[in-house]
């Protein structure tokens, strides 16, 4: 189905489901429960999820097909938000030009990085890439102030151009649209003591990210796929077939930048305000941790390790000393104290620690990240029933 | 002539800086061929061996002054530090306000034993992956060391001044023959200055007159040749790794009253110092020192009211964009060796 063999449908309808049904899935506690803060089912954390989805699908389509470590990819989802803005102010509200504007800014801004950071490889490319971000983000807060906003960063304001939307009625905030469907409204479904908010733009973004997974899957099983992991297992023997690398490589660079900038533009259309922070060689580097928690080179992988820290971010710094102290209520006083003094540097303000740690562990332990986690698991279960079924000892052959 | 002069002077404090980082990482680069992201983590480790030390210093016990009276006319508690009763208030003062200085005799045991731990303790199993592995290993590292760092210190920067006799400005310009008042430069930075060129000096001459130095620059050349030779290479490489730290560790310590350290100072500083080894050339000493000069003194240079008038915000790109030049017309870097890095 849609030129896809049956196994990866299977993934996408998969990924289909999970994400229509988030809304359910994240929120699997009643609300006002003790564990309610643990629900992730809130719009603003939905649309993040999907949108650095996004991001780390396409990141992974250079650095896990290629193997190029880019450490710049932040510098191409803050262009995407900020020809998206432009968008916004100048012409209209609409998502869709700014979402597709920003998808071409970034994919030209990434073709004239990529063209020249693609001269060099290896640690060489890692730090040309980080150096044109580092580049973009020191521009983007001095010298280009009147094009980005500095320090203030940019949102609509009441008074922009917006050619085709008209003049707003008077007092009426600019608010991001799809043809008159404003991305900020939710409609609440009560389920007894459950709450469960569907989100105009976590749909949207929704809808974007599958199509995006799609194009990233057949991009997997294309030649072109295939002649980027040759790149990637060896490029010497490809320049000895008589095959130049560069303009495959360049075609992925350009393509991950493209997906960074539809993630960027997705961004400013949930939440209309772009910082330059969001260039910050760190957020470069969030996306390259993404990517290796869920799984390099895998296709689910990103969109598991983009999720996860999303989660961590959100969920596991909100816990605070106090919360950590109800729930260990039920131990003796020096016991409960003792324990919360043990785990509190990981939760909270410190989740960072959490993060760093499970990184190390993954990359030490785990080098194809939480799917080969899952496969590995899988294979320790799947063994076991074989065993059971064969009681008499006589095993089959693997393979 | 005076502007020249005061800017690159401007440049020295924080081309020191950059030169003493790449310094380690090009040691641990061409001894270890792992290229070490947790590098900036040391040197901010260091920034705060100094913290620690003028903390433990400043440590007390709370004593009843008979002779101070609060405004009940009770006798007034005081905090009297240790220091103060082992070595008299005087000394004690003294010891408390060169505390930064002192700082390195406790840096560099400390960094020396970080060094070695993360050597043994991870980077060793990290030689034969390849190098994006290792990037990505001591990425996650780094933001390790700068979170336990943040838990126990806190997020805002923790000002540790420089003793008192190295406070404030000297005329400069005078001294050497000019208009007094044209160049004002802070003693501090003279003498961070001076302590890079001595650190850079032993690191260097440790390397070449000893032999303990012959052999590890034998183990940089060819390796396996110096383990057929029945050298314990490893153990060699493992102290130089050490070594490194160290000095990233005393380029914080000394950056301190420049600098107030906070938690995230190693980052800033981790990715200029690859910028700095990738322009000097991977593997090549002198080449990280070399650009590490040029690189600071070129960024003061930029920051000049003139060129930013010409030029605005090529201050803050400047590194980079020289980098970028640098890469894409002389691959191997200022003086890159011949088959370092290239693939």
């Amino acid at each position: 189905m849609f030129g896809l063999d049956k196994k990866d449908f299977r993934l996408l309808l998969l990924v289909a489901v999970l994400v229509a049904l988030a809304p359910f899935i994240l929120n699997p506690f009643p609300e006002g429960s003790g564990m309610a803060q643990f629900n992730a089912g809130y719009p603003d954390l939905m649309q993040r999820f999907v949108i650095f989805g996004i991001f780390a699908i396409g990141f992974n389509i250079l650095f896990g097909l290629t193997g190029y470590l880019s450490f710049g990819h932040a510098a191409f989802l803050g262009v995407g938000s900020y020809a998206a803005i432009w968008m916004m102010k100048l012409l209209t509200m609409n998502v869709i030009p700014a979402i597709i504007v920003s998808v071409i800014v970034a994919g030209i801004f990434s073709l004239a990085v990529g063209w020249i950071s693609l001269r060099r490889s290896g640690i060489y490319f890692s730090i040309l890439t980080l150096a044109f971000a580092q580049m973009s983000y020191s521009l983007a807060y001095s010298v280009l102030t009147p094009i980005t906003g500095g320090e203030t960063g940019l949102q609509p304001k009441v008074n922009d151009p917006r050619i085709l939307d008209g003049t707003l009625a008077n007092g009426a905030t600019p608010k991001a649209n799809l043809f008159g469907l404003e991305m900020g409204s939710s409609f609440n479904l009560d389920v007894g003591a459950w709450v469960f908010t569907f989100n105009v733009g976590y749909y949207l973004a929704g809808i974007v990210m599958l199509l995006a997974f799609y194009l990233s899957i057949r991009i997997f099983r294309s030649p072109f796929g295939m002649m980027l992991r040759a790149v990637k297992s060896n490029q010497q023997r490809l320049n000895y077939t008589g095959l130049n690398a560069k303009p495959y490589t360049l075609a992925a660079f350009v393509i991950s930048g493209m997906y960074a900038g539809l993630a960027g533009g997705l961004m400013v259309a949930m939440d209309t305000q772009v910082g330059a922070e969001r260039m910050f060689w760190t957020a470069s580097g969030e996306v390259v941790l993404m990517s290796i928690l869920g799984g390099v080179g895998t296709l689910i992988g990103p969109v598991l390790g983009a999720g996860a820290i999303k989660y961590m971010e959100n969920i596991l710094s909100k816990i605070n000393s106090d919360i950590l102290h109800t729930w260990f209520a039920f131990l003796p006083d020096g016991l409960e104290d003792f324990v919360v003094t043990l785990i509190y540097p990981f939760i909270g303000k410190g989740w960072h620690l959490t993060l760093g740690l499970i990184f190390m562990l993954v990359v030490i332990f785990l080098p194809g990240g939480l799917v080969e986690g899952g496969q590995r698991v899988a294979r320790l279960f799947g063994r076991k029933k074989k065993s059971t079924d064969t009681p008499d000892g006589k095993t089959t052959p693997a393979e | 002539m005076e502007a020249i002069i005061l800017q690159i002077l401007n440049g020295l404090d924080k081309g020191s800086a950059y030169a003493l980082i790449a310094l380690g990482l090009t040691l641990i680069f061409g001894t270890l061929g792992v290229v070490n992201f947790a590098h900036g983590a040391l040197f901010m480790i260091g920034a705060f061996c100094a913290v620690t030390l003028s903390r433990i210093l400043t440590i007390s016990h709370t004593v009843v002054d008979e002779t101070q009276k609060d405004f009940l006319g009770n006798p007034l508690k005081v905090d009297v530090p240790y220091v103060y009763d082992w070595f008299g208030e005087a000394a004690g003062n003294t010891i408390i306000d060169w505390a930064v200085p002192l700082s390195i005799l406790f840096a560099i045991p400390v960094m020396i034993a970080i060094g070695v731990i993360m050597e043994r303790g991870l980077i060793k199993h990290f030689y034969k992956r390849p190098h994006a592995d290792q990037i990505l290993v001591t990425f996650g590292l780094a933001i390790v060391l700068q979170e336990i760092i943040k838990y126990y210190y806190g997020a805002n920067p923790i000002p540790t001044p420089a003793p008192a006799a190295f406070k404030g400005s000297f005329d400069f310009g005078a001294m050497m023959g000019f208009d007094p008042n044209t160049i004002i430069y802070p003693y501090w930075r003279i003498i961070y200055f001076a302590f890079a060129a001595v650190i850079i000096g032993a690191v260097f001459a440790f390397l070449q007159f000893t032999t303990f130095g012959m052999v590890v620059r034998a183990g940089m050349a060819d390796r396996e040749t110096v383990q057929l030779l029945g050298i314990n290479i490893d153990r060699r490489f493992t102290l130089m790794f050490g070594i490194a730290a160290a000095v990233a560790g005393l380029a914080g310590v000394m950056y301190t009253p420049i600098n107030s350290p906070n938690y995230h100072m190693g980052m800033d500083f981790l990715v200029l110092s690859f910028v700095v080894v990738v322009v000097g050339g991977m593997g090549s000493l002198p080449g990280a020192v070399a650009a590490g000069f040029l690189l600071g003194i070129l960024e003061s240079f930029a920051s000049m009211r003139e060129v930013l008038a010409v030029l605005p915000g090529l201050n803050q790109i400047i590194i980079y964009l020289v980098a970028i030049i640098i890469l894409l017309t002389r691959p191997r870097g200022l003086m890159g060796r011949k088959g370092v890095m290239e693939d």
